[in-house]
């Protein structure tokens, strides 16, 4: 073997150390998140002052809005007789100290109320959003191999009746037949009306328990978990299962496939290695679409399984026009929202390394 | 599907011509349409279908599925089947309406964004970015909740969250036809912007877009049902499926009152899925089936 | 020249393909020896870029084959599958078009040398590092150790095909298919790429199979030349033979059609003193 005689050729910059680029990759996308979360407090500004309708009307009931002086006092405490651009100054300036305001229904600091219902919804957002890709991204990935035969036809009518389903419908059938008709799943509510709740340390009802030993506890979390998970996962699967498909469809028509397949390689390793990690990129793109489908889904499911959690909370806030509560509402599922895409972002600069440099 | 691919599945109104009838074909694709045009059919005909008038209270209450009631009674003593029937007239052309601002709304903004690009385009797109940063859902609540709950509110909030979807889109085929040549040369050859866009650019820009769109309508009829079912929308007595689902959940044994509106707007979401699909398939060869596998370089 | 070419490595006798309706390959013969480089001409929709996928078993599976490909005396047409993959690689290996798109975009280079090395040799990670470095000096990429690490999209083209090369060449297989290898590059690169080839043919004992559309290429390192068109082989010959002395009419149309026959192309120098006219 002689060694190189031809002078060597510069490589494009940045490709020494394939830390440096993520990491300023990670830093670019921050400063456009950080950006996006003061836009996202706007935006929930404006709209819940957007009322036509009297926020002090509605929490103070007819009578009491009939006195001015009540009126004014109420005003006076939640800071709506000062003009807007102050009023938005001044939640920033709270926001910086971790103060959400307070509801005008329960009375409480809106970030104690956030603090009991978002772990409710994350039990079961999370329960969902995992199994969802797991078995998304698997029949995604069975249909688009198997193209053109029964498996593909039978998963793209399954996926297909799966995001047409509403999810509250599915709920309310799903609870009727099996809690209520058949008695497989415990009714409705995070635990049995016998039970009491694991101490708070997390809030997740699952893991307290856990982590305090009762058992039975968990058992019970765990069994009222199912159904609204279940239901949740349907419409999500449905839609992971269509994207999964068309992403390794495409990949599947790429010349490094029809590469890796002339180098002898088995099949599994092609479908792993060679497919999946290039299908990958638009996968993760459906991934977190879904999560904020699911986060949407959360809203109609708490509903019927009066679920205590962020998407019940939310919506006794807006109908009732409680501004501070939507507010916080709207502004921790925008940021939540964010974080996920910011994690997505991240997750293509880690497999994607052409991401890196541009 | 990506920028080139729909404007390769687009841009060829031939191949559009041909392959529609070929879409029509296929055993979903004609599913769909029928269901389709069943459920346009009952919207249409209306009170001519009912067999009860679908606001009367005069029937005796919550009985269960009979000869003289498919669907049963409601709480109130109305005929369920009636109110489902009536409900089409609500959700359907509310969904079609809905679709059809979001595509101009969202279309015309995306139009402008990529033709006139600079800050045009950048505000269009910070825009979709602040939308965008909310689930669905959540936003189009908070909206319709700010405005009052009505059917038009509804409707205004959920166009609210849905013309992002499609400025983007819009946006992104617009960037990929500009520079094509034959826009290039008529500039040229003088064209002015708003000839340029309507003669050079919709078309080829309409097809994916509306492809889009008819994939849109089940979301659509979804997201609207599900604001009535959190009471934003539709408010009573107007029979809409969204909130019969919603008040079946105070009369857990009435099984009825929940099981029919709820099965109306399946069939009607997977209608329109099952055409919109067939639609598509018919226009991106790579994801349709077996038969264009063969179709090898 | 040698004497008579030794037992062909690969032998296509009579090969016939069809796809659906159409009728792509219609009898094709090809005999592919050691050391030597076949070229193989032609336009596209001739079938010659199909004769190679079908040498490596790569096409639809509504692909209709007939006749025989014959190697170290086994029909490959009549192989089971796994049999067959064995001999992807190892024996058969394939050099594509694009090396923009034939290699993986995501995946190092160092894990796109090895993975087939490791998994046909079973050479732990360290050896097949080895090897891989080895190779790339080999391709002359500079740096062979840094540039294990790096993406496809962090070279040039010609470097790209240079890679795409040694990875064909990793388990040192006895066949090669270059399907177009310069096509996709610039003119001023090809050469390099193809002495490249012509050198590696001759150390390694290779057969080499380079399809091309491209004469001037073929003038350059092949020692025969068959010309292809509408799904059959027309011409077979040496080189020298077929460039200057054309037994069929449409290779003589061919090659009237190269830039600068208009001033007579009298010998394959002409055609060599050609193409470097035309990359200035």
């Amino acid at each position: 073997m002689s060694a190189p005689s031809a002078p060597p050729t510069p490589s494009s910059p940045g490709a020494e150390r394939a830390g440096h680029p993520l990491l300023r990759y990670l830093v670019r996308r921050l400063g456009v998140s950080a950006l996006l979360i003061i836009g996202v407090t706007l935006v929930t500004f404006v709209l819940t002052n957007l009322v036509p309708g009297d926020t002090v009307a509605a929490n103070l009931g007819q009578r009491a809005a009939e006195d001015p002086a009540i009126v004014a006092a109420y005003r006076a405490h939640y800071g709506l007789d000062r003009p807007l651009p102050v009023q938005y100054l001044t939640y920033l300036d709270n926001l910086r100290r971790g103060d959400l305001g307070e509801s005008q229904q329960t009375h409480r600091a809106v970030l104690t109320d956030l603090r009991s219902a978002v772990p409710a919804t994350l039990e079961i957002a999370i329960g969902a959003i995992i199994l969802s890709v797991l078995i998304g991204v698997g029949f995604g990935t069975v249909a688009a191999v198997r193209c053109g035969y029964l498996a593909d036809s039978v998963l793209r009518l399954v996926s297909l009746v799966g995001i047409s389903v509403p999810t509250f419908w599915l709920a309310l059938v799903a609870y009727f037949v099996l809690s209520f008709q058949l008695d497989l799943a415990p009714g409705s509510g995070r635990l049995s009306p016998a039970t009491t709740p694991p101490p708070d340390i997390t809030g997740l009802y699952t893991l307290d328990s856990l982590l305090s030993g009762q058992w039975a506890t968990y058992a019970d979390a765990v069994a009222h978990l199912m159904l609204p998970t279940l239901v949740l996962t349907l419409y999500t699967v449905g839609l992971l299962t269509r994207f999964t498909r068309t992403a390794v469809l495409e990949v599947l028509d790429q010349d490094y496939v029809r590469s890796a397949r002339a180098k002898g390689l088995p099949e599994r390793t092609v479908l792993l290695r060679y497919v999946l990690r290039a299908a990958l990129v638009p996968i993760l793109t459906v991934v977190g679409l879904a999560f904020g489908t699911l986060l949407s889904g959360t809203v109609l499911v708490e509903q019927v399984f009066s679920w205590p959690g962020l998407g019940s909370y939310g919506y006794q806030a807006a109908s009732h026009l409680d501004l501070p509560a939507v507010m916080g509402v709207g502004l921790f599922v925008g940021v939540i929202y964010l974080v996920i895409n910011l994690v997505v972002d991240l997750l293509y600069g880690v497999i994607d390394p052409r991401v890196r440099v541009s | 599907m990506s920028t080139a691919e729909l404007i390769r599945a687009g841009g060829i109104r031939a191949r559009m011509r041909e392959r529609i009838p070929r879409a029509w074909r296929t055993p979903l694709g004609i599913t769909g349409a029928v269901v389709a045009a069943l459920w346009l059919l009952v919207a249409a005909l209306g009170p001519l279908l009912w067999p009860h008038d679908p606001l009367a209270q005069d029937l005796p209450r919550l009985q269960a599925p009979d000869g003289a009631h498919w669907f049963g009674t409601d709480e109130l003593g109305r005929d369920v089947l009636s109110r489902v029937l009536a409900g089409a007239r609500v959700t359907v052309p509310l969904a079609l309406l809905l679709v059809g601002l979001s595509v101009l709304v969202g279309g015309l903004l995306g139009l402008a964004a990529g033709f006139f690009g600079r800050w045009v385009g950048e505000t269009v797109m910070r825009l979709t970015d602040l939308v965008m940063a909310f689930p669905t859902v959540i936003l189009a609540m908070v909206v319709a909740a700010s405005l009052g709950a009505s059917l038009v509110n509804a409707v205004l909030a959920a166009l609210v969250v849905s013309w992002p979807a499609y400025a983007r889109v819009t946006r992104g085929l617009v960037l990929g036809v500009r520079e094509a040549d034959y826009v290039l040369a008529d500039r040229l050859l003088g064209f002015s912007a708003a000839r340029s866009l309507r003669t050079d650019i919709v078309p080829m820009v309409s097809g994916p877009v509306l492809i889009l769109a008819s994939l849109d309508i089940g979301t659509a009829t979804l997201l609207l049902s599900g604001l009535s079912f959190l009471g934003l929308g539709a408010k009573p007595p107007t029979a809409e499926w969204g909130s019969m689902v919603a008040t079946a959940i105070n009369h857990f044994d009435a099984w009825w009152m929940g099981l029919f509106p709820g099965l109306a707007i399946l069939t009607v979401v997977m209608a329109f899925n099952f055409l919109g699909d067939a639609l598509r398939d018919a226009l991106d060869p790579r994801t349709a089936g077996v038969l264009t596998k063969a179709e090898t370089r | 020249m040698t004497g008579a070419p030794a037992r062909p490595s690969l032998e296509i006798t009579g090969l016939t393909l069809r796809i659906g309706a159409s009728e792509i390959l219609r009898g094709v013969d090809l005999r592919l020896a050691a050391g030597r480089i076949q070229g193989l001409a032609g336009e596209s929709g001739s079938g010659k870029t199909m004769t190679g996928l079908a040498v490596l078993g790569l096409l639809p599976a509504t692909a209709r084959l007939g006749g025989s490909i014959s190697y170290a005396g086994r029909e490959l047409l009549s192989m089971a599958p796994r049999e067959r993959n064995a001999l992807r690689g190892t024996e058969i290996a394939m050099v594509f078009q694009d090396p923009s798109t034939s290699l993986h975009p995501m995946l190092s280079i160092g894990a796109q040398l090895t993975d087939h090395l490791r998994h046909h040799r079973r050479l732990d990670r360290a050896a097949a590092r080895g090897r891989a470095e080895e190779l790339l000096a080999r391709v002359r990429i500079p740096d062979p150790a840094h540039a294990l690490r790096r993406f496809p999209h962090q070279f040039s083209g010609g470097q790209r095909q240079r890679i795409a090369i040694a990875i064909a060449l990793a388990c040192s297989p006895k066949v090669l298919i270059a399907d177009e290898p310069t096509t996709a590059l610039d003119v001023t690169v090809q050469a390099g790429v193809l002495h490249l080839l012509r050198e590696l043919a001759t150390e390694m004992g290779l057969a080499v199979l380079l399809v091309t559309h491209d004469l001037g290429v073929m003038s350059a390192v092949a020692d025969r030349v068959a010309v292809m068109r509408g799904g059959e082989v027309v011409e077979d010959g040496e080189r020298a033979q077929v460039f200057t002395a054309p037994a069929h009419p449409y290779t003589a149309s061919l090659l009237a059609s190269l830039p600068g026959a208009a001033h007579g192309v009298q010998s394959l120098d002409d055609v060599r003193a050609l193409r470097e006219a035309a990359r200035e």
